[in-house]
């Protein structure tokens, strides 16, 4: 099968615009777009730069935007395209560092700001926690997130407010309130009560889309915004806290 | 000069787990290739070992008995001091990942799930569904959030610089800014990972070129034992994508084309659960012997398991099937053939994780201590990463706080890098020679080809004389393109001179090895030879060629005896 490959170039550092740069490629065999863009580089173009790890995708690197669509390249088949024709372009909405490489400092930031990681309190039970099956089920759905950046670039609002945390950071925040393990204090996390946090979300279900992994991150947005209020009611009730 | 006290080389489980043990009021750095998230670790699907006897098959399970699994499948070359250490940690270490917030499966009353694996004598691999690196990696990522751990990504180290014994720090090559430049640390631990792509078929990630035990053999480091390479019974056919030995611990079926369980004619009592040595090469004699289909694979059957287990504990395993091979294997059985999958070998360091030069460590898959001697066992290595890495993060900071500044420490770190960047400049002066990618295809073609599973001396000592023909080709290779930011052409001519070491390295103590053990089958000596051969291979590279010597297995309680499964 012979493809024409138009692949998004630009290096800030010496052009002054992006620009599509054609390359042709034959192959008989099954290939991904992740091969074929190493194969591209190896043979016809070294300065084409792209990242990529596991090949698998389970490890984040390769997120782009192939004809249109968001996806990791090492799972996407170019036969799946059913077209000869491929356009390559980097994450939209994050600067471009070089070619489809982006700066995902923005992203990184955002989830920094939740504070990702598990507010356990006192000593390591001797014996372990002990938690249900049903709990650890219900908070994996949003622990196969892999953090590929794909739904923070894709979401409307993320492109016009800056301080939108994104999905990925909400649905990461949803994944540690609901552990039955984190004793994060309320007035911590309703720091996200707010437009930059689980408010500023359109439900628009872009991220859900485009997500690789089926995280359904905009289902942890809703559940946090429910938890928030359901939380909410609970401290305004002098009775019960 | 960029300077810290301890700088750790590597973002996968081994890095931080040593960053996260080091004594915080010193300065620590985690320099990676990728984002530490990138790292091969995240692709852990199976789980980690330790005894926790939550299984109601796994009562009676006790650290002991983890430990004499681990060296009778080591085929009694692991250190049994070093074993027993790993195993003696493994229960607390699972429990102190799950308070950081590892997401464990559960078992009915809410404790943490253990499936049994390969060569155990219990079921005692502890597991998050079939994605256990991931919710470890990340969650010791995120653990490193917290402690404001400082990283420096996508930072290749080309050389480790070492004068008169002592450890200065690295040279790196910067891909965001194209820059060539010296880190100085009292300090260094690499962690930096396995090389499971010097072979063509791996089910390693495309970044594992395994420079940084390059890096270290270059430097004088003695490499331990690198002719073990562990060879998965089940990739899947084509990308040689790992399929889980949990698989089969969830009770998964090898199949050949005779639609016989062949497994029996190998190992009646473990069947498809024993050590992956033995059932990759049982594999591998069906696919030879016609039995198999194409003459490429036999099936792993899991349908019998039904939708509902598949999608329980198996999602990762059947999402690979289903994206990468067009095939669901809740109605499908999965095509699969053995390919290289980890290295038991590595640099050589002790219990504390320190190698021969001061102020030098390692840890992780990168490392040899040796725990896993001549074959692991699955869901050790993930344990050896997180008990190693946090002994190497401690170890290494109660050096630091003793040692003593080294004098002209800075003009060598500033020669060397000079040095490399002279190096870079007459690679890309060249406007023709070898590419890279040629020379790279033909070293993996070789490696798959003549040190594979079964190994012979004729062809051992062929792979040799090519891999030296590689080399005189390696000095006429190449910069192509015209930048050098994110040059991922770089990084490879850079790692490729380290894949050809390790390829001499692993190759030479293959030929020498005139014996079997564990993975390494030799045809013209089927026996273990304990009497000449129960000994670690060490290899250093010492005036601009490799030296071999060797070293003894610590025996303890158990004397070697032949195994049976
Ligand atoms: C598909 C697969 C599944 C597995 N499943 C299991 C399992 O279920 N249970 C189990 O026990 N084991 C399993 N293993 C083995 C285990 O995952 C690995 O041995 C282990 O994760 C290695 O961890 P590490 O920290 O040593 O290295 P890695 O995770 O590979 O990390 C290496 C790090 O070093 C960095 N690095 C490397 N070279 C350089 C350089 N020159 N300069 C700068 N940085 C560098 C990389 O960027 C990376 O951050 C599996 C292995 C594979 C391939
Ligand atoms: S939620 Fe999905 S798209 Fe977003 S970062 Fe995670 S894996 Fe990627
Ligand atoms: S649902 Fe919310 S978070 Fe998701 S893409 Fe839409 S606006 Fe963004
Ligand atoms: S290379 Fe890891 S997700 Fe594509």
């Amino acid at each position: 099968m012979k493809y024409l490959f138009k692949i998004l170039r630009f290096d800030p550092r010496q052009d002054e615009h992006p620009y599509f740069q054609d390359y042709s490629y034959e192959t008989e065999e099954t290939k991904s777009v992740l091969e074929a863009l190493m194969e591209i580089r190896n043979v016809q173009d070294c300065s084409l730069s792209f990242r990529y790890s596991c090949r698998e995708a389970i490890c984040g690197s390769c997120a782009m935007v192939v004809n249109g669509k968001f996806d990791l390249a090492c799972r996407t088949e170019l036969e799946s395209l059913d077209s000869p024709l491929i356009v390559v372009e980097p994450l939209p909405n994050l600067e471009i560092q070089k070619d489809l490489v982006v700066d995902l400092d923005p992203f990184w930031e955002a989830l920094v700001k939740i504070e990702p990681f598990l507010h356990s309190e006192g000593a390591i039970p001797e014996k372990g926690h002990r938690i249900e099956d049903e709990k650890i089920d219900k908070i994996f759905q949003y622990v196969n997130c892999i953090l590929c950046g794909c739904c923070y670039s894709a979401c409307p609002v993320v492109s016009k407010r800056e301080n939108y945390l994104g999905p990925a950071a909400l649905a990461k925040l949803y994944r540690f309130v609901k552990d039955p393990r984190d004793k994060r204090p309320f007035k911590n996390w309703s720091r996200v009560n707010t437009e930059g946090g689980a408010w500023g979300c359109h439900t628009i279900f872009k991220c859900n889309e485009v997500c690789p992994k089926e995280v359904r991150p905009a289902d942890g947005i809703e559940a946090l915004r429910r938890k928030l209020i359901v939380e909410k009611i609970k401290s305004l009730n002098p009775f019960k806290r | 000069m960029l300077s810290h006290d301890i700088l750790i080389v590597g973002g996968g489980l081994a890095g931080l787990s040593a960053a996260l043990s080091s004594d915080p009021s010193l300065s620590v750095a985690v320099i990676s290739k990728v984002h530490p998230l990138r790292s091969h670790s995240v692709a852990a699907q199976g789980g980690i070992n330790a005894a926790l006897g939550n299984n109601p098959d796994g009562k009676d399970d006790s650290w002991e008995r983890h430990a004499f699994d681990t060296i009778k499948g080591s085929d009694y070359l692991a250190d049994q001091d070093t074993a027993e250490l790993m195993c003696q940690e493994a229960s607390l270490t699972i429990y102190e990942l799950e308070h950081l917030g590892v997401p464990f499966s559960r078992f009915p009353g809410g404790v943490i799930a253990q499936r049994p694996f390969g060569g155990a004598g219990f079921p005692r691999t502890c597991y998050a569904a079939d994605r256990t690196g991931l919710v470890i990696l990340h969650t010791l990522y995120e653990q490193s959030v917290r402690q404001n751990v400082r990283f420096y990504n996508e930072w290749l180290v080309t050389q480790l610089v070492v004068k008169d014994g002592r450890c200065l720090g690295v040279i790196v090559y910067d891909l965001e800014n194209a820059e060539f430049m010296p880190v100085q640390a009292k300090a260094v631990v690499f962690a930096t990972g396995g090389y499971g792509r010097v072979y063509m078929k791996t089910t390693n990630a495309f970044i594992n070129h395994g420079s940084g035990i390059g890096a270290a053999y270059r430097a004088g480091v003695p490499l331990k034992d690198l002719e073990f390479v562990q060879f998965h019974p089940t990739s899947l056919l084509g990308k040689n994508i790992l399929i889980t030995e949990g698989a089969r611990g969830e009770g998964g079926y090898l199949v050949n084309n005779k639609g016989r369980r062949f497994m029996e004619d190998y190992a009646p009592r473990s069947m498809e659960l024993s050590p992956r040595d033995i059932v990759a090469r049982a594999i591998q004699t069906e696919i030879d012997k016609g039995n198999g289909y194409e003459s490429q694979y036999v099936h792993l059957d899991i349908r019998h398991l039904g939708a509902e287990k598949i999608k329980k504990r198996l999602p990762g395993i059947r999402e690979i099937c289903i994206n990468f091979a067009g095939l669901d294997p809740i109605d499908t059985p999965i095509p699969i053939q053995p390919a290289q999958h980890y290295s038991m070998g590595g640099i050589d360091v002790d219990k504390n994780c320190a190698s021969a030069v001061e102020g030098f460590y390692a840890a992780g898959e990168c490392a040899c201590v040796s725990v896993h001697g001549a074959n692991r066992l699955g869901g050790n290595s993930l344990l050896d990463t997180v008990v190693f890495g946090k002994i190497a993060g401690k170890k290494i900071s109660e050096y630091v706080r003793g040692a003593n500044g080294v004098t002209d420490s800075e003009k060598n770190l500033l020669d060397a890098a000079l040095k490399f960047k002279n190096r870079v400049e007459g690679w890309r002066k060249k406007d023709s020679g070898e590419k890279f990618h040629i020379l790279m295809g033909r070293l993996k073609a070789l490696m798959n080809e003549k040190v594979g599973l079964f190994r012979n001396k004729n062809e051992l000592a062929q792979c040799l004389e090519t891999i030296q023909e590689l080399r005189e080709a390696y000095e006429y290779v190449y910069i192509s393109g015209p930048c050098l930011r994110f040059s991922q052409e770089l990084v490879n001519i850079i790692e490729y001179e380290s894949m050809l070491d390790l390829a001499e390295v692993i190759t030479i103590g293959a030929l020498n090895r005139e014996e079997t053990r564990g993975s390494h089958y030799r045809l013209d000596f089927e026996k273990r030879n304990d009497d000449e051969w129960l000994k670690h291979t060490l290899i250093t590279w010492k005036e601009g060629k490799p030296q071999i010597s060797y070293k003894d297995v610590f025996i303890g309680k158990y004397q070697p005896a032949e195994r049976k499964y």
